[in-house]
């Protein structure tokens, strides 16, 4: 199964096409890393995937076959947008009754534990915890509802490097432990090196590569992911006439 | 860090069933209920006060009204001491109170329904309500009938006491020299126990609407005051005239005195059309002498009088006050059909828009 599956996806602000045909397939256990420069359309891919937005060309359907966006889809996905966002006036308490409210599943005693054993109290405002401490929240309240798919949108670029290795290792636990497929999107490819599998590298709108890393690295002789990364990031233009727009997945 | 694992999902492929629609009562009011107490506290503080000054009105009134023989100076009295009191009262419909209330609606309206879709559009928030289970646009519509159902209620209850509040001013009771006498139809039709909270809704759904379209809560207010001002005003002087076909009259005095709404005068001579509203100079200065026709005063009963004898005709439209509440629920169904309207448009909005 494949957790994303799209093809020449495209969308158009205005004039600008932030994406543009996208074909793209990510299979389904896998932790991949969406990686490009600012404005390469990470966020745009992303909020294709849970229907936020429609797309202007193509289709992308998640899950195997699921309408992205449709209740059978955000049924299965978790989706934790970029710099978290919470409803800042409500309590913590509040903000697990309005998840487990809006969603079919959720494990209330999976939330409270995990919010117990990071020290964030239910009765505090979510507005009044730290960014480390919101995003903490904003993720148990995701993994709670007990995905298939988590989808991070540049979940720890405002976060200090404590925080960032807790997150990580929070998100690590649910990938490897529970088997749930995660995407998640960034701009700074180091903390990506330790966690990702499968990669998909964008820039300015469209997927240059796309695929297991091990294979990747392999195929390339990079040595690392951030050697790969800017070798295609520097030079997009050379390798565009010797590569396909969107590479095919290399099977792993 | 342990690794607190989450427990194994069930199998989900079938197309789920749609979430229980009360699931939203409670998010609703964990998310609103601070609007919802500036508004109760806003209504309290209100009909507290029209209720402290509503009582000695009423008493003062009463009085008036019971005095016998009513053209005695005991109670000419009574009738001065009330008018004076209601007068240049700051709750008369000219006051600063009167035009608060006028303008309650509006802002209650404004308030409580720009943030419902702008507040989550400006602080990121939608990013998060609308990618849980419960469809994006069940999640509108449930909010926006639920917050409309409890605005609805509470302006309701307030009309009802802003309409007792102002009875004594409504010529309700058998005549009394010298009181006042004002016609329901006037400044605060559209506050009454109907059109409160209709007015509300309606401000509310323009709200929520304005929210969705503008994204920012206080430009989506400050539009919403302008359209429904311009409803509000367009209701008033173009369409509310014209809810019940106006009865037709030739007394000089409309039946019901001055609590009934004159639309429209003219008059005819030997069943043919003369004039509209005021005579002519000219036919004033030739029928009814010079000496005091000369003087234009306000039309009046002295002009139609001296007029008659050479077959002139005054006719007059009017609607009388006993149809205060069909006109109250006419005016409420429009009203209703149109914020039933503005939330089905929202709501397909929620559904379709690009975010």
């Amino acid at each position: 199964m494949n957790v994303i599956e799209a093809s020449g996806l495209g969308k158009r602000y205005g004039r600008t096409w932030a994406l543009r045909e996208c074909t793209l397939a990510i299979p389904a256990g896998q932790v991949t890393a969406l990686v490009g420069p600012n404005g390469a359309g990470k966020t745009t891919l992303l909020n294709l995937a849970v229907g936020l937005t429609p797309p202007s060309a193509g289709a992308v359907t998640v899950l195997g076959g699921r309408r992205a966006g449709s209740p059978a889809a955000l049924d299965a996905i978790a989706f934790v947008a970029q710099d978290t966002p919470l409803y800042k006036t409500l309590s913590v308490a509040d903000m697990i009754y309005v998840t487990r409210s809006l969603n079919r599943r959720f494990d209330q005693p999976y939330a409270r534990a995990r919010l117990d054993e990071l020290g964030i109290p239910s009765s505090r405002r979510a507005g009044k915890l730290s960014g480390g401490q919101q995003a903490q929240l904003a993720l148990t309240l995701a993994l709670a509802r007990r995905p298939q798919l988590l989808v991070l949108d540049e979940p720890v670029a405002a976060l200090d490097p404590v925080a960032r290795h807790d997150f990580m290792a929070t998100v690590l636990a649910a990938a490897s432990a529970d088997g749930v497929s995660v995407l998640l999107s960034s701009h700074v490819l180091t903390e990506l090196e330790r966690v990702a599998s499968y990669l998909v590298l964008m820039s300015r709108g469209r997927v240059r590569l796309a695929g297991q890393v091990a294979g990747l690295l392999a195929a390339d002789g990079q040595a690392s992911l951030e050697e790969l990364a800017l070798a295609y990031l520097r030079a997009p233009g050379e390798r565009e006439a010797g590569q396909p727009e969107t590479t095919p997945e290399v099977t792993g | 860090m342990t690794a607190l694992t989450v427990p194994a999902r069930p199998d989900a492929g079938a197309s789920p069933r749609p979430l229980p629609w009360r699931r939203m009562a409670g998010v609703t009011w964990r998310q609103h209920r601070a609007a919802l107490a500036g508004m109760a506290l806003l209504l309290g503080a209100l009909a507290v006060w029209l209720w402290r000054m509503g009582v000695p009105l009423h008493r003062a009134y009463a009085a008036a009204v019971a005095c016998h023989p009513a053209a005695s100076a005991a109670c000419q009295d009574l009738v001065v001491t009330f008018n004076s009191s209601a007068d240049g009262h700051f709750m008369g419909s000219k006051g600063p109170g009167g035009v608060l209330l006028q303008v309650l609606p509006a802002l209650i309206g404004a308030f409580t329904g720009a943030p419902v879709l702008a507040r989550e559009l400006e602080t990121g928030t939608f990013r998060y309500a609308w990618t849980q289970g419960f469809a994006r646009w069940r999640w509108a519509l449930a909010k926006l009938v639920l917050l409309a159902v409890v605005l609805a209620v509470a302006t309701a209850a307030f009309g009802a006491l802003v309409a007792w509040y102002f009875q004594p001013y409504g010529g309700a009771s058998p005549q009394v020299p010298g009181l006042f006498e004002n016609s329901p139809f006037g400044d605060l039709f559209s506050l009454r126990a109907v059109t409160c909270p209709a007015w509300t809704v309606t401000a509310f759904t323009i709200a929520a609407l304005a929210g969705l379209l503008i994204r920012r809560v206080v430009p989506a207010i400050a539009a919403t005051l302008a359209a429904y001002a311009g409803l509000a005003f367009a209701a008033a002087v173009l369409l509310r005239e014209h809810y019940l076909p106006p009865l037709v009259t030739t007394a000089v005095s409309l039946p019901g005195a001055s609590t009934a709404w004159a639309i429209s005068q003219w008059s005819t001579v030997n069943g043919r059309f003369a004039y509209a509203g005021d005579p002519p100079l000219n036919l004033v200065n030739q029928y009814c002498g010079s000496g005091s026709g000369a003087k234009l005063g306000p039309p009046g009963a002295v002009f139609t009088q001296c007029l008659a004898p050479h077959g002139y005709l005054q006719w007059t439209s009017y609607q009388p006050s006993s149809r205060l509440w069909p006109f109250q629920w006419i005016e409420g169904g429009w009203l209703l059909a149109l914020s039933v309207l503005l939330i089905a448009a929202t709501t397909w909005l929620v559904h379709r828009r690009a975010a």
